[in-house]
């Protein structure tokens, strides 16, 4: 399974990656699409939304299954991939590539409590 | 939790990379790829399915048809050519649903059963009570021997005749909804995907060879989850989850199946008498965006309030369908809102089916 090493994770599934203004770009992960199977929907936050960490903010439903994706830090929604929400099928294409929203965060040293890659490879191993 | 039972084919899945998953007890594979596109392969060109977990029972001895005529509640004296097969449910005494299946029409002496996977060992048990009751000379015989493959698509029945010898010769005049015996296999031209198609029966230990030429032929491995999608456009009922124990085929759009204008009686028939039920199964296409119809969703309409019985994305139509169970004065035409998360969503009632013979109807 696909895990760059350039990027952050969390325990429900989401990749992370700093973008060069600071913001935080979000996603799903390719174990998280391969578990799914064929996404048909995305539902993205509103521009704007303040969220907690942990908070459930978008929803994934496949062809099966509807799932939350959470924030993986307290922070503000700046933007959001209506392409995504318009064809999600780019999620099980490139989950990496198909971001969903970007978060401004609260305290931009809380990403660092989040996993790296060889912490979410032993992860998804257990599973 | 006991093991679960694997099909003649269980290895072959597993080679291949299936996601399998727990249905109803058997190991049995969900997707091998892309749900969707495995899908799309039957709609357009032609995919197969293990339905091995599927269970054919055999019931033989003179006196065979008065006995179906009594244990069905659709008529088999609808079938008059042998080789023909009909599709009826299963009933309580109250006329609730056991479980649906079909029954092909071999010999006088000789009618096949196939019945549901999670149901098979009940059903046996219901029969087996029955014979002892009406017609202790018949012999009832569950087929476990034998493994079941269903081609399905446009292309399935040329695909079957390539790798199954003398099959064409066999089969090419031989109608929808008919089944027959070549050497040790049986074909029939049945299916549960809306495409032409076969569903073919053969000697357990032949499976594997069979799914691989098939295969090798060009025809796509396909698993529940498509299965699941295609029967749903194609309208056709799920036993345990669109009906069940606690309703009535007249609750679960099923009454074209039910024979109650003949003067026979059969299991169920005196709770049917002058029964006009409630509710009824309908067809629904979301129109709003925002989610996917899902069993349980609350429905409502002019009428009152419904349950969604099955819904998924329609790969066919690109929309959200479902089957729902909505009071029976709910027309086709209407508008209905369904609730998803906390909205709620305009869907439009269909009369199922969606989808047939690769065109969308609805």
């Amino acid at each position: 399974m696909n895990v760059p090493t350039d990027l952050k994770y969390t325990e429900s599934h989401e990749w992370i990656r700093r973008e060069s203004d600071g913001t935080l770009a979000i996603g799903i992960t390719d174990h998280a699409q391969a578990a799914l199977g064929d996404l048909v929907f995305v539902e993205l936050p509103a521009v704007g939304r303040k969220l907690a960490a942990g908070e459930a903010c978008c929803v994934v439903e496949s062809v099966k299954a509807a799932s939350d994706v959470y924030a993986p830090v307290a922070g503000e929604v700046v933007a959001v991939n209506q392409p995504v929400a318009d064809s999600p099928e780019k999620v099980n294409e490139d989950a990496y590539d198909a971001w969903f929203y970007r978060l401004a965060p609260a305290v931009a040293a809380d990403l660092d409590k989040l996993l790296d890659a060889a912490g979410y490879q032993a992860l998804i191993a257990d599973e | 939790m006991p093991e679960l039972k694997k099909t003649p084919l269980n290895e072959v899945h597993r080679a291949s990379g299936a996601k399998m998953v727990d249905f109803g007890g058997w190991d049995m594979p969900v997707a091998y790829g892309s749900q969707i596109e495995e899908h799309h392969a039957v709609r357009r060109d032609a995919g197969m399915f293990d339905v091995s977990h599927m269970l054919p029972v055999d019931v033989r001895g003179a006196g065979v048809r008065d006995f179906l005529r009594f244990a069905l509640a659709n008529n088999v004296d609808r079938l008059k050519e042998p080789g023909k097969a009909l599709y009826t449910c299963l009933l309580t005494e109250r006329a609730t649903v056991l479980d649906d299946l079909i029954v092909y029409f071999l010999a006088e002496d000789w009618f096949r059963i196939v019945v549901n996977a999670a149901t098979a060992e009940k059903d046996v048990a219901w029969f087996e009570a029955l014979r002892r009751a009406r017609a202790p000379g018949l012999s009832i015989a569950p087929r476990r021997d034998l493994a079941m493959v269903a081609v399905q698509g446009p292309n399935a029945r040329s695909r079957v005749w390539s790798v199954l010898p003398g099959s064409e010769a066999r089969t090419a005049a031989m109608k929808p909804f008919f089944g027959v015996e070549h050497g040790a296999h049986f074909v029939a031209r049945t299916g549960y995907t809306g495409e032409d198609g076969f569903e073919v029966m053969l000697p357990a230990g032949q499976a594997p060879e069979f799914w691989s030429r098939l295969a090798a032929a060009g025809v796509r491995a396909c698993g529940l989850g498509a299965r699941d999608t295609l029967r749903l456009e194609a309208g056709m009922n799920l036993y345990g989850q669109d009906m069940d124990e606690s309703v009535t085929p007249l609750e679960s759009g099923l009454a074209w199946t039910v024979d109650l204008a003949s003067p026979r009686d059969f299991v169920g028939k005196a709770a049917l008498a002058g029964q006009r039920p409630a509710r009824n199964l309908a067809g629904l296409v979301l129109v709003d965006k925002g989610g996917v119809l899902r069993a349980h969703q609350t429905v409502h309409a002019a009428a009152g309030e419904g349950e969604i019985t099955s819904g998924t994305f329609s790969p066919t139509l690109g929309v959200s369908i479902a089957l729902a169970r909505l009071p029976a004065a709910v027309q086709p035409g209407e508008t209905v809102a369904v609730e998803i998360r906390d909205k709620r969503l305009a869907a439009r009632v269909v009369k199922p089916p969606f989808v047939r013979y690769g065109k969308a109807l609805v």
